[in-house]
């Protein structure tokens, strides 16, 4: 079977200048990027591991572990903030048993802080794979979560 | 769609677009912005589809358009032509809209909007007073057109300017006219926009690049994702102008990874553009040529600075670079760029289109026009607003926004983002333009507008803005990367109520140094949020370093929750939500929270319905 990094070459050409729209692809299609793959990309971009590894270490679109199967984002946007963006984040961390940024073991949940979604008038939001929960409380976590349990 | 060649054939084909939509018949318009889509809007949407069909009325077009700016009541529904405006509609609530609004006409008493202070009800869009104040030149089309329609942005007038630029003005009249114009950058800086096109104009090169920043990092605003998401032609022909007037031949939207709605309806509108023939070979038959393309950003709030947002496109990681290589002369791969932000080229067409001294008699003399704010936070009506520049702060926050909720007590508005200022009660009735917000310490930034109340620390924000740069200073200036680190740790310190007097000092001491130390905007502005609340809210840093307490009740180590015995009925209430047992009590005997056991949570004062539950 064709490799995923042969997939994205395919379709964005050798350009190394499309670096960062390639390892978006394969982000999203393996939810992280694993080394191999990497390693495989330099080479058939012909450019140095350093390079494809500087760029993939710089943006925070990149991860080099693997993502969770849920994917929670709680915003904490200025807006956000204000609204107790941090009450709902800490709550997310007492129920999940990890700090923002991790996932948990069994691989279920990644905790993740965005800066902005730009849904300010909603806060404090959550967005839990792709779908946007507005107005959180503490107190609306648990429920929020059973959905997804 | 066939290749529209001349001017002429693209006004047949606008009459042809304005023939099929007759004024008079029904439209039932769908706010379908992020903000509705998140109030569950798409069902909405759906079940007036099936409605329609129930009950038999094919002839009723249904538009999902994009963002209207009144989020915080949506999902809106307007039921045209009448512009009936119904807020927070349910699926339940569909029937009655059809068989009453569509079919007889009535108005539905239980869906208008109230007014806040009165609670007098507004049945038509135009009265309420929300959208009655502001001037939406620029926002206004969001809330008529489906933005996945081409033929709706014509049929406003779309490409009308597009026209009128290549058939009848010179590339220098169309800069001309945007320099008379007064245009200034919307994403920040205020940079006049004709001066900056004038700059790449007049260097000689066979390549240029015309770049729209759609990279909208600041915290707390939204209004360019708006524009994307609900009107993008207007982007692509304000893009169109820019390149026409400066020579180039080649465009890119660098887009926030976070907006993927965005990056669905631009590219959609670019491909119906280039079908139709306004993007690609010789535009309208005219020997102007020009092409867009996408790029998506990959995170990082430092890309929306122009030399690093350049980098990100090439490739490379997003590192701003030293300011004295002109952007005019060497940008993007090295040739002259022009780099404007998603508001400023949606001003474009409007300048063209209606002239520069119609676009003048709008805002003030030194930032004419009007600009979209984000007004959010601690306010009734939070949401997106467009006003001309020169509008009282207290007109926006009080008149606009309907003041803050709760009854609470205004404290502060932020603006500028994390490069901006926290302005206190005193300069209310401050001249809102680029100018007047820079002599109270703060800026216009790219338009977000977050206020604040009596329950928000000031010291706390501090912190929450330098805990933002800390994490996205991009690390190549010593200066920025370690002095924001260090302010960090100073506020951090004093919000656990272990700081000490001289950290004031050291902190207005660093301040100078990252300022003047940093090479791009982010370090030179990052010292402005603690710089702005030690000026207007020093009394709330001297409560924390010499009292111990967070007067506003948000510093966790400095409060605690305590059960007023007179207040509370017993209802147990609190004992059910706290999630650690530390809320306790015999039903209908005064409860008590266990301080050891409390984490702070806050839940229990939530729920609380008597106000018992005090923050010490």
């Amino acid at each position: 079977m064709e490799s995923t990094v042969k997939k994205i070459t395919a379709k964005y050409g050798s350009d190394p200048s499309q670096i960062i729209a390639m390892l978006q692809d394969l982000q999203s299609a393996k939810r992280y990027l694993p080394e191999e793959d990497l390693r495989e990309l330099a080479e058939a971009l012909a450019i140095p591991l350093t390079r494809v590894y500087r760029i993939a270490t710089f943006f925070k679109a990149f991860s080099l572990e693997p993502k969770g199967e849920h994917i929670i984002n709680v915003c904490m946007g200025t807006a956000c903030h204000v609204r107790g963006a941090e009450r709902i984040l800490n709550e997310l961390e007492r129920q999940l048993g990890i700090s923002r940024g991790e996932t948990t073991a069994d691989q279920k949940f990644s905790l993740e802080t965005v800066n902005c979604l730009g849904a300010c008038a909603l806060g404090p939001v959550v967005v839990v794979d792709q779908e946007y929960h507005g107005d959180m409380t503490p107190g609306q976590v648990d429920k929020l979560m059973e959905n997804y349990r | 769609m066939k290749r529209i060649q001349s001017a002429q054939e693209l006004e047949a084909y606008r009459q042809e677009c304005l023939a099929v939509r007759d004024p008079q018949r029904t439209v039932i318009t769908i706010c379908a912005g992020t903000g509705c889509l998140a109030h569950g809007c798409s069902n909405v949407v759906d079940a007036i589809r099936q409605e329609l069909e129930k009950q038999g009325l094919d002839q009723v077009e249904v538009k999902a358009t994009g963002c209207h700016g009144f989020c915080e009541q949506g999902p809106l529904v307007v039921v045209h032509p009448q512009g009936v405006f119904y807020h927070k509609v349910k699926v339940e609530d569909v029937p009655d809209i059809i068989a009453r609004t569509v079919q007889k006409g009535e108005v539905i008493e239980s869906l208008l909007y109230a007014l806040p202070t009165t609670k007098e009800k507004i049945s038509l869009e135009k009265d309420v007073p929300f959208y009655k104040l502001q001037k939406r030149i620029i926002f206004g089309s969001n809330g008529l057109i489906d933005p996945t329609s081409i033929d709706d942005y014509l049929a406003i007038g779309g490409y009308q300017a597009l026209a009128k630029a290549l058939t009848g003005m010179s590339p220098d009249a169309v800069l001309e006219e945007v320099k008379k114009s007064g245009l200034r950058g919307r994403g920040g800086g205020g940079f006049p926009t004709g001066r900056k096109w004038e700059s790449t104009r007049n260097v000689d090169s066979e390549v240029k690049y015309v770049i729209c920043n759609a990279d909208e990092g600041d915290p707390g605003a939204y209004m360019d994702r708006s524009l994307l998401e609900g009107n993008p032609h207007a982007v692509i022909e304000g893009m169109l102008l820019g390149a026409y007037a400066v020579g180039a031949t080649d465009g890119y939207v660098y887009v926030r990874h976070e907006y993927p709605l965005a990056v669905t309806n631009l590219t959609m509108a670019i491909d119906a553009a280039r079908e139709m023939g306004l993007l690609g070979e010789n535009i309208l038959g005219s020997s102007f040529s020009f092409d867009i393309k996408i790029s998506r950003g990959g995170g990082a709030f430092v890309c929306g600075e122009s030399s690093a947002l350049i980098a990100s496109i090439e490739g490379q990681v997003g590192e701003p670079r030293a300011k004295h290589i002109h952007m005019a002369e060497s940008g993007l791969w090295g040739k002259p760029t022009v780099l404007n932000n998603v508001e400023t080229w949606a001003n474009v067409p409007v300048i063209i289109d209606k002239g520069a001294e119609w676009y003048r008699s709008i805002g003030t003399e030194g930032s004419p026009g009007t600009k979209i704010f984000s007004l959010v936070g601690k306010v009734n009506n939070t949401g997106l607003v467009e006003v001309p520049m020169g509008i009282t702060l207290r007109e926006i926050i009080f008149d606009i926004g309907g003041g803050i909720p709760g009854g609470r007590k205004f404290k502060a508005v932020q603006t500028g983002g994390p490069s901006g200022g926290c302005i206190p009660e005193e300069h209310l009735d401050l001249q809102v333009d680029f100018d007047e917000l820079g002599k109270v310490g703060s800026m216009m930034g790219s338009g977000g507008m977050i206020v604040m109340d009596d329950r928000t620390c000031m010291v706390d924000v501090a912190k929450y803005f330098l805990n933002f740069l800390k994490g996205e200073s991009c690390g190549k200036c010593t200066t920025c990367r370690e002095g924001i680190l260090r302010m960090y740790e100073i506020l951090d310190k004093i919000t656990r109520g272990e700081g000490e007097l001289s950290d004031l000092d050291l902190l207005e001491k660093l301040a100078v140094v990252v300022q003047e130390g940093s090479m791009c905007g982010l370090g030179k502005t990052a010292p402005n949020p603690v710089l702005s609340t030690l000026r207007y809210f020093r009394d709330e840093y001297l409560a924390h370093i010499n009292d111990k307490k967070c007067p506003a009740g948000v510093c966790k180590e400095l409060i605690h929750f305590e059960i007023d015995p007179d207040a509370c009925t017993g209802c147990h209430k609190c004992a059910r939500v706290c999630p650690v047992g530390a809320a306790h009590g015999e039903k209908k005997e005064p409860h008590e929270i266990d301080q050891d056991k409390c984490i702070k949570c806050g839940m229990c004062y939530d729920a609380c319905k008597f106000d018992a539950v005090k923050i010490i």
